[in-house]
Formats: C-alpha cells, sequence, structure tokens
C-alpha cells in the first residue's frame, strides 16, 4: 500500500520545469519554517524586544540629559561616535547613528552570537537536529537555511535599532536638513538615504559575525557554550583593536570596520574604506560558511 | 557464529529492505562499537534488533540512517547506498532514534510541520491532511495543539511515532521504542508496529528486552558487544535451542546406561532426576526404553529453553565490561 501511494506521489510530479517549480517551493517552505521558529519563538522575541528598547533608552537619557550639555558637548561616547553626539542635539536623525554605534559594542554581536550560536548546536541540544537530518533535510540544504535565517535576523535586529531611533529621535528632537560630519548640509531625505546604507553596512557586518558564529555551534552541541565562544571572539576582536601595537592586524579582525559606517556621513563618501569593510565581511561570511560546511557534512550526529 | 536464513542466504538485494556488509564503526577513542555487521532485514518482515545496552545497536541504526559514518563496510537501505543515497532513500523511511526529539516550545501540530517541511520531496498540498492523519493514528488528535514539553512520556514517543508516518512509508526504523513507557504504552506500541506492518511495512526495531518484540517480530537479529551473534526468522532462533528430556526415577544409574545406548549427549544427573538433550529422539521411545530396561520412570518432561534463555545465552553478560 505505502509503495502505491509512493509512486503516486512520484507521478503527480511533473518533470522538467514543474520539478525546479517544486523544488523551489519545498526550500521556500522550508525556509519560511525556520524563520517562523527564529520570529515566533519566544526567547527570540524577547531578544529583539530588549535590542529594541536600547534606542529608546539612550533617546530619552539624551534628552534628559541635553540642557546640561548646553548643545550637547558632553554626551561622550566611543571613538568617532562623539562627534554624532555633537549633531544629535540639532537634528534627531543622528540618534541611528548614536543608538547604532553604542549597540555595535556589545548588544547587537551578543544577540547574533545568541542566534547563530544556537543554530545548529540547539538542535543538536534537543535531538530535533538528528531527526531534520533523517527527514532528511539535506545537511548541505539545512545549513544554508539556519544561515538565512541568521542573516535574516542580523537585517531584523539592526533595522530595528535604526527604525526605533530614527523615530524616537524625530519624536523627541528636531529634525530638519542634515548636516553631516563633514559640515556639508543635505536635504532630509537625503540624510534618511544615509540612514539606510549606514543600516545595511551594519547588516553585513552582523551577517558576518552570524557566519562565525554557524562555524562555531557546528562545533558543540551545547549552545550556550557556542554562545559564549562568539562573544569572547567578539569582545576579544575589539580589543585587540583598541591595541596600538597590534595595528599590523586590526584590518583582519572580524569587529575591524564595524564603526568605517560613518564614512557614509561625509561628503565626498570615503568608498575606499566601505568598500574595504565589505570585503572585510564577505572573507568572514565565505571562510566561516565553508568551515561549518567542512565540519557538518563530515560529523557524526551523536546527539 | 551468524546464521543466515536459508532462503535469503544469496543476499538478494531486490528482497531486502536492509543489508550491510561488514558495516564497522569505531569510535575516535579506538572503542569498537560495531564489528563487521551483515545485515539482512527481508521486505515485509517485521525484524527485531536485539541486544542489551551498549552492544551497538544505536550506532548501527545511526549508521543506516546516515547520521553517522561507518568506518568501514557499506549498508543498503532499500537498495539505495548510504549514506550517499541518504537524500533520495530517508524519504520513504520513518524513523525513530535514541528516544523522541522535538521543540518544546512548539505544540504537537507545529513539530510534525516542522519535520514536514524539512522534507524537500513532501508535498506541501497535503500537508495539513498527512499531518492530522498521522497525529490521528497515534491517537494525539486532541492534544495536537498542546505544547510538547506538556506531552507525557508516551505522548511524546507517540509523538516520534507520527513524524515517521508523515508520508508513506516503505521502511519504518524504531529505536527503542517501548523506553521508559509504562506497560499500557508499550501494548500501545505494540499495537501500532502490528498495525505498521499489516499494511505491508517493513519494521526494524531494536530493543534490549526480547520479550517486548518477541510477540510482533517475523525475524530477530542479536548483537552482543558489537557483533551480530544470531539473525534469521524468530522460528529458527526457536529450534536452535535444544530441548532437554528430564527423568524422575530412584534408578538413575540404569537411567544413564539407557541415555547413553540412545547417544543423548550430555547428560546431568542428581539424586533422582536424570536430564540431557533430547536431540532427535522421540521422547516416547525414550520412555518405552527405560521402561523395557526396569527403570522405574516416575516423572519423565521435555523442556525447551525459553527465548529468553536463548537470547541471555546469546548476549551473555552484555554491557561493556566484556571488553
Amino acid at each position: 500500500m505505502s509503495s502505491i501511494e509512493l509512486m503516486v506521489t512520484t507521478a503527480e510530479e511533473p518533470a522538467g520545469a514543474g520539478e525546479t517549480a517544486s523544488f523551489v517551493r519545498a526550500n521556500l517552505r522550508f525556509i519560511r519554517n525556520e524563520l517562523r521558529l527564529l520570529f515566533f519563538r519566544r526567547r527570540n522575541q524577547l531578544l529583539l524586544t530588549a535590542v529594541g528598547l536600547f534606542p529608546l533608552l539612550i533617546g530619552i537619557g539624551l534628552k534628559v540629559s541635553a540642557p546640561d550639555n548646553g548643545g550637547g558637548g558632553g554626551g561622550g561616547g566611543p571613538g568617532s561616535s562623539a562627534a554624532f553626539f555633537n549633531q544629535l542635539a540639532g537634528n534627531g536623525v543622528f540618534l541611528t547613528f548614536i543608538a547604532l554605534t553604542l549597540l555595535l559594542l556589545l548588544v547587537l554581536p551578543v544577540s547574533m552570537a545568541v542566534i547563530s550560536g544556537d543554530s545548529v548546536a540547539g538542535e543538536a541540544g534537543y535531538g530535533t537536529l538528528r531527526y531534520l537530518l533523517a527527514v532528511p533535510a539535506g545537511r548541505t540544504r539545512l545549513l544554508v537555511v539556519k544561515y538565512l535565517a541568521i542573516v535574516a535576523f542580523a537585517c531584523a535586529a539592526t533595522f530595528l535599532v535604526s527604525v526605533v531611533a530614527l523615530l524616537v529621535g524625530v519624536v523627541l528632537f528636531p529634525v530638519g536638513p542634515v548636516t553631516l560630519l563633514s559640515g556639508t548640509t543635505v536635504s532630509l531625505s537625503a540624510g534618511l538615504v544615509r540612514v539606510l546604507l549606514v543600516t545595511l553596512y551594519l547588516c553585513a557586518a552582523m551577517s558576518a559575525v552570524g557566519a562565525i558564529g554557524l562555524a562555531i555551534s557546528t562545533f558543540t552541541e551545547h549552545a550556550i557554550g557556542a554562545i559564549a565562544a562568539i562573544a569572547i571572539l567578539v569582545v576579544a576582536s575589539e580589543v585587540v583593536d583598541q591595541i596600538p601595537q597590534f595595528a599590523s592586524v586590526q584590518p583582519y579582525l572580524p569587529t575591524h570596520w564595524w564603526n568605517s559606517f560613518d564614512s557614509l556621513l561625509r561628503t565626498p563618501v570615503d568608498t575606499t574604506t566601505l568598500e574595504h569593510g565589505l570585503l572585510s565581511f564577505a572573507v568572514y561570511i565565505v571562510l566561516f560558511f565553508l568551515i561549518a560546511w567542512a565540519r557538518f557534512t563530515s560529523a557524526d550526529v551523536t546527539s | 557464529m551468524t546464521i543466515t536464513t536459508p532462503g535469503h542466504e544469496p543476499a538478494d538485494a531486490a528482497e531486502l529492505a536492509i543489508a550491510s556488509a561488514g558495516l564497522t564503526k569505531r569510535f575516535r577513542g579506538g572503542q569498537l562499537a560495531v564489528d563487521h555487521i551483515d545485515l539482512a532485514v527481508p521486505k515485509g518482515s517485521v525484524y527485531g534488533f536485539l541486544g542489551p545496552n551498549g552492544s551497538g545497536k544505536t550506532t548501527t541504526i545511526r549508521m543506516l540512517l546516515g547520521l553517522a559514518y561507518p568506518t568501514s563496510g557499506t549498508a543498503e537501505l532499500l537498495g539505495v547506498s548510504m549514506p550517499n543515497g541518504a537524500v533520495s532513500v530517508l524519504s520513504r523511511v520513518g524513523s525513530l532514534v535514541e528516544g523522541p526529539a522535538f521543540y518544546p516550545y512548539l505544540s504537537g501540530w507545529d513539530n510534525l510541520a516542522r519535520y514536514d517541511a524539512a522534507d524537500r520531496s513532501a508535498p506541501p498540498k497535503s500537508a495539513a491532511a498527512r499531518i492530522g492523519a498521522a497525529l490521528d493514528r497515534v491517537g494525539l488528535t486532541a492534544a495536537a495543539k498542546k505544547k510538547y514539553r506538556n506531552y507525557s512520556l508516551g505522548m511524546k514517543q507517540r509523538l516520534a511515532i507520527a513524524s515517521g508516518l508523515l508520508r508513506p512509508r516503505d521502511l519504518i526504523i524504531l529505536d527503542e521504542p517501548t523506553n521508559g513507557l509504562d506497560p499500557q504504552g508499550t501494548r500501545e506500541v505494540r499495537t501500532l508496529v502490528r498495525q505498521i506492518a499489516a499494511d505491508g511495512i517493513t519494521v526494524f526495531v531494536s530493543s534490549h528486552l526480547l520479550a517486548e518484540v518477541e510477540q510482533v517480530c517475523t525475524h530477530v537479529g542479536v548483537m552482543r558487544t558489537g557483533r551480530l551473534v544470531f539473525q534469521g526468522p524468530l522460528t529458527e532462533l526457536r529450534r536452535t535451542g535444544a530441548a532437554r528430556i528430564t527423568v524422575r526415577t530412584p534408578d538413575v544409574a540404569v537411567a544413564a546406561d539407557v541415555f547413553d545406548k540412545l547417544g543423548l549427549r550430555e547428560p546431568d544427573k542428581t539424586e533422582d532426576t536424570i536430564t540431557a538433550e533430547l536431540g532427535d529422539a522421540a521422547p516416547e521411545h525414550v520412555n518405552a526404553e527405560l521402561v523395557h530396561a526396569g527403570v522405574a520412570v516416575r516423572g519423565l518432561a521435555v523442556e525447551s529453553p525459553s527465548l529468553e534463555d536463548l537470547f541471555v545465552g546469546l548476549t551473555g553478560e552484555g554491557f561493556d565490561v566484556e571488553h
């Protein structure tokens, strides 16, 4: 009985173009399911909520302290972001850049660590990995779907910060033509385009962290271990990036090019720096996806 | 000592749902978990894969399903070589490996939908109908919307079997499906196995308890410390157990002479009983000879060892102590 049913199912599917269509449909269905699993999971929703609250708190904090600073002189902040603080009093749009800069330090990369570290190790820990492979989901296919979901989360988290910060900035601070760091003033809409580009640039940066996390995640069945390892790696990279003696290796650090998004806030835009950054992200993504693939397609699933 | 079924001796691949040759797994630590086993599971059979805990059953199943890679040897599922053919053949194979595993924060229904969505060859249109039917088959329709973490152990086990029934299958592999279940749950699983087999699906079920599968199996394979020490129809396993004749008599010495004359092997005497392997001799003939020799026969019995005895005899004390 069973084999007959099976034959009917197979016969229903037309060859050629129909086969490609059903192949695409099946993959889209898997990706949709993975995204549902990711974004409907309560833990991840809480994580995103927490990430989204930060720009709000930063906005309120800066608004409250603004009068004392007499034009935003003492906002303080790491590195180049000090410049954004000075601009905020004049334009709410700058809250996006401030929020992104501050959250890049820890909150966004740690969120990526949680999601990417959990991606494969979490499935292994639950034991669901062996059933997914027995389904069969296909090892390479599962890994691709996992990474696409990580990229989706990277974009969701980054855009969430930008959008919340922008809304809070608009409500709490004056909005108008944007004066860039180089002193040039562009229209509000041109300024918003720059916000979009900065956000996309950081989506790529976070996707690179996600690729590293995916690779680490394939080496363990303890999600928490993978998450911790990624978080430590990010912090270590940030620390090394601050020590002048390590200048020669700094361009190769995964975190080195994150703050280079401020190139987008100058005219003319320093495209060389951006290209270096994007190249660095791309190399990290390709390299670590390959490591993840090599490991995942050759290792015994023992969980 | 591997006993092959006479009918399946020439490992006819087309007739076998599972076939392995020299399948071996050595763990990184050097421990030989599975040692050159040649499985031959005939299509349409219910094959009990028996052995104590730690005898290599689960490792074998992991290799059959492509979850673990063999150190050497080959394995075929439904005539397709594993692990290379995993993607093409596994959609025809339902499995439960080392207990149920699901997402605790999803409902039973969503868990099945998750596994179904991962199957690239599962028709999406019929997903809801198939999930509903699978849940119905294991009696979980009422609990479909309940979160998995609130399921009882028996429900979890049944949900795992349901996930094996999401698609029409040709082979179902169940690894210790009754582990941790109460007698009621064990009976339910046994009934399910019978129903699945009645549909013509080959069932490969592992267990460390013979009694659990004895009632449903047609064939058995017995593992002992990584080796397959018996394989064949259940009836053949029964035959391998030598029947013994026990005679209760005050004339033990005379009886022993008669036994010797009749060629009964391995006699064992006590004060008023004597036992020996019956072999091909007919008990009534032995009785007649005893009486003829003037032995006062007070009692005579023929006993075949229980399957459990045979099983324990084959598997020994089991566990890793033998290493």
